[in-house]
């Protein structure tokens, strides 16, 4: 079974939801986002998402755009996602690790190798923002070849027809965009959303995860009320402002202000 | 430049038909597609669906045809540049003069286009990217037309470079939003529309100026710009009685230059050479030209080629010119490149500039920027030919809008 099956079983039958933050690898700095995904672990996160930078994320808002020109500067690469990962799994060989980012990047590389380097790391899952199932007759194999989850995105506009197709697809789990518009927008509203997540259970036998405009533990205890998982991202990604994270004292800063939303979320969720 | 008249190695295929592309997701080939985040999906289907619709309707395309000839004052005209024909000493150039439209570029061809299509769509609100400033300006022209809110993306360094376009679209009624982000050129611009798009999906029209993004717009753009083809052909026949010998047209994304070539493509003795923005030259790095030095990567929705680092980071771009300042480049493009049926070269800054002021001073044709770059590579190309071959040059937009720029570069104070 895949870390990120396992994970979401032993979930279910503990009666509960799935924290999952989302962070940039390299934002602010190189050094901070290992000690960061631990710190996460330790305060409730059940699965992390990591970001690899993209020069043109388009459809990410300011906040996610931000930490991507600021991971950038350091000039992160896939290679460094994968390092890290190597790094993080020398500790931690349970917590499901998803790689969210954009085309490009992989499509450089070529789907195989990446898809064998992302696995032999550690990554168990792959999100790729502007890879739509229609376009991804040869990515989804070459992923699902070395044992990695491909995870599509659904969203409020998301038509039947298009939750069908995606049911052939996708493996690991699916993340439901909660909202129109980009990551960070406005709030939510919870009832559109349990409609919808009714409408794609009737289709797709998988965990369902909820992301865009959970930015509290408020708002996060909501959507763990009718979804499997519950991610959160410009609401901590927004902490990597306070500093640079070049020393030790800063990021310890960044990293306890993140452990701090995530386990207000985390204990929220769990007093349902 | 090295190779004028690129006989390329290539084979030329034999029996393409051009007309059948794109496939019905949009690909030309490995090129073109819908690489666009679900959160689109739904605009893009019904994008899609509106526009293979009016493609057959009668009263659209009525419409559309109507309005080319009263509001954009089409035809545009072929013609013969004798004097700057004499002073190259080579080929006969015949500019087609776009630059006479309209709001003084090409743009405006697809702006009605699209802008009548949103209408029909029962949009109520406009957004569009801009470079240059022309695709803006045609935009907020269609929607004050239309009488549609008309909100223009515009890098935050192109605002800078083109002030006069900027004011142009605000006493037309548009909201010019300046963006600061990446570059803070004409990607970054797209990158904020498409996000604009987004989170106003319901009432929303997305007018994108060039034939590149996700399917359908590198088809439709394309298909609204033939008419510069179209005509051009009829024109030539009807002035000399044959075909030309040779296009030339400048790329940006390249609507102007598939909108010259594409009616062309199956006359297989009409060569076609698609110019790039040099900058300060190929070799430099510093340039804007995917297809003569870039590489096939996936960016704005679909594959193509692109200037790109070896992690697939976007790289910045240098042009003098605005319009061409863009990493990517429309997707049919792409694949007319690998096919051989069309050539595509650079012209750097100084020759564009030097084609500049040689167009203004022989033909009294003050010419825009990304347009200089095609003159700059016609005038070599037809200095290799022969006296009795012809050669037609895209006169994509006129240069008003640029005055202030070169009189900058070349330290004038106006």
């Amino acid at each position: 079974m895949s870390r990120i099956a396992a994970r979401f079983a032993e979930l279910k039958s503990n009666a509960r939801t799935a924290l999952i933050p989302y962070v940039m690898t390299g934002d602010p700095s190189p050094e901070i986002t290992l000690p960061l995904m631990h710190a996460m672990v330790e305060a409730g996160a059940d699965i992390i998402e990591l970001g690899a930078p993209f020069s043109d994320p388009m459809a990410d808002g300011p906040v996610i755009q931000a930490a991507a020109e600021r991971s950038l500067v350091h000039n992160t690469s896939l290679h460094d996602v994968f390092a890290l990962v190597s790094e993080f799994r020398k500790s931690d060989d349970k917590t499901p690790i998803v790689m969210m980012g954009y085309l490009n990047p992989i499509e450089v590389m070529g789907y195989e190798s990446f898809a064998q380097q992302a696995a032999s790391c550690g990554i168990d899952g792959v999100i790729t923002v502007d890879m739509p199932p229609v376009e991804a007759a040869d990515y989804v194999p070459a992923l699902k070849s070395q044992g990695l989850d491909p995870i599509f995105l659904l969203a409020p506009t998301s038509t039947e027809e298009r939750i069908k197709k995606l049911a052939d697809f996708a493996s690991g789990f699916v993340y439901y965009v909660s909202l129109k518009g980009v990551t960070g927008a406005a709030t939510l509203d919870v009832t559109s959303v349990e409609e919808k997540m009714q409408q794609i259970r009737r289709f797709i036998d998988l965990p369902i995860g909820v992301g865009f405009g959970i930015g509290d533990a408020e708002s996060a205890a909501k959507v763990a009320g009718c979804s499997d998982a519950v991610v959160v991202g410009s609401a901590i990604v927004k902490k990597m402002t306070l500093n640079d994270g070049k020393t030790e004292q800063e990021r310890s800063i960044i990293i306890k202000e993140i452990s701090d939303i995530l386990s207000a979320m985390r204990s929220a969720m769990d007093s349902l | 430049m090295t190779q004028l008249i690129d006989k390329s190695e290539k084979p030329k295929p034999d029996s393409v038909d051009y007309s059948a592309m794109p496939d019905e997701h949009g690909h030309f080939g490995i090129y073109g597609g819908i690489f666009a985040s679900e959160t689109l999906m739904q605009a893009l289907d019904e994008l899609r669906d509106a526009y293979e619709k009016i493609k057959t309707d009668e009263a659209f395309q009525k419409q559309f045809d109507e309005d080319l000839a009263q509001y954009v004052g089409r035809p545009s005209p072929l013609y013969f540049a004798e004097r700057l024909t004499g002073q190259v000493g080579g080929a006969k150039i015949y500019l087609k003069r776009e630059d006479l439209n309209h709001t003084g570029a090409h743009k405006i061809n697809n702006t009605i286009g699209q802008g009548l299509l949103a209408k029909m769509m029962g949009k109520k609100r406009i957004i569009a990217e801009t470079g240059a400033g022309q695709h803006g300006v045609a935009s907020a022209t269609v929607a004050a037309r239309f009488g549609m809110e008309c909100i223009v993306y515009m890098g935050a360094e192109d605002i800078v470079r083109q002030a006069p376009n900027v004011y142009r679209m605000k006493l037309l009624g548009a909201k010019v939003v300046a963006v600061e982000s990446g570059s803070k050129t004409l990607k970054d611009a797209l990158n904020e529309a498409m996000r604009d798009w987004v989170t106003n999906v319901d009432d929303t029209f997305y007018i994108i100026g060039t034939v590149a993004g996700p399917h359908p717009y590198p088809a439709m753009v394309r298909d609204f710009q033939t008419i510069i083809g179209r005509e051009a052909k009829a024109q030539m026949q009807e002035q000399c009685g044959c075909l030309p010998d040779a296009l030339v047209a400048c790329i940006g994304g390249g609507s102007n230059a598939i909108g010259l070539f594409h009616p062309f493509l199956e006359d297989e003795s009409v060569a076609m050479y698609g110019v790039e923005g040099g900058g300060l030259g190929v070799d430099s790095g510093k340039h804007a030209a995917p297809l003569c030095a870039g590489s096939p990567g996936v960016l704005h929705g679909n594959r193509t080629y692109l200037m790109e680092d070896e992690n697939g980071q976007i790289i910045e771009t240098h042009s003098v010119s605005a319009g061409l300042d863009y990493p990517g480049v429309g997707p049919e493009h792409a694949w007319l490149k690998d096919i051989g049926r069309a050539n595509y070269v650079a012209a750097t800054d100084d020759e564009a500039l030097e084609a500049f002021h040689t167009l203004t001073r022989v033909e009294g044709i003050i010419p825009a920027l990304e347009s200089s770059h095609a003159v700059a590579y016609g005038m070599k190309l037809a200095a290799t030919m022969k006296p009795e071959q012809r050669i037609i040059i895209n006169l994509s937009g006129r240069g008003d809008k640029d005055i202030n720029t070169i009189a900058k570069i070349e330290g004038i104070e106006l």
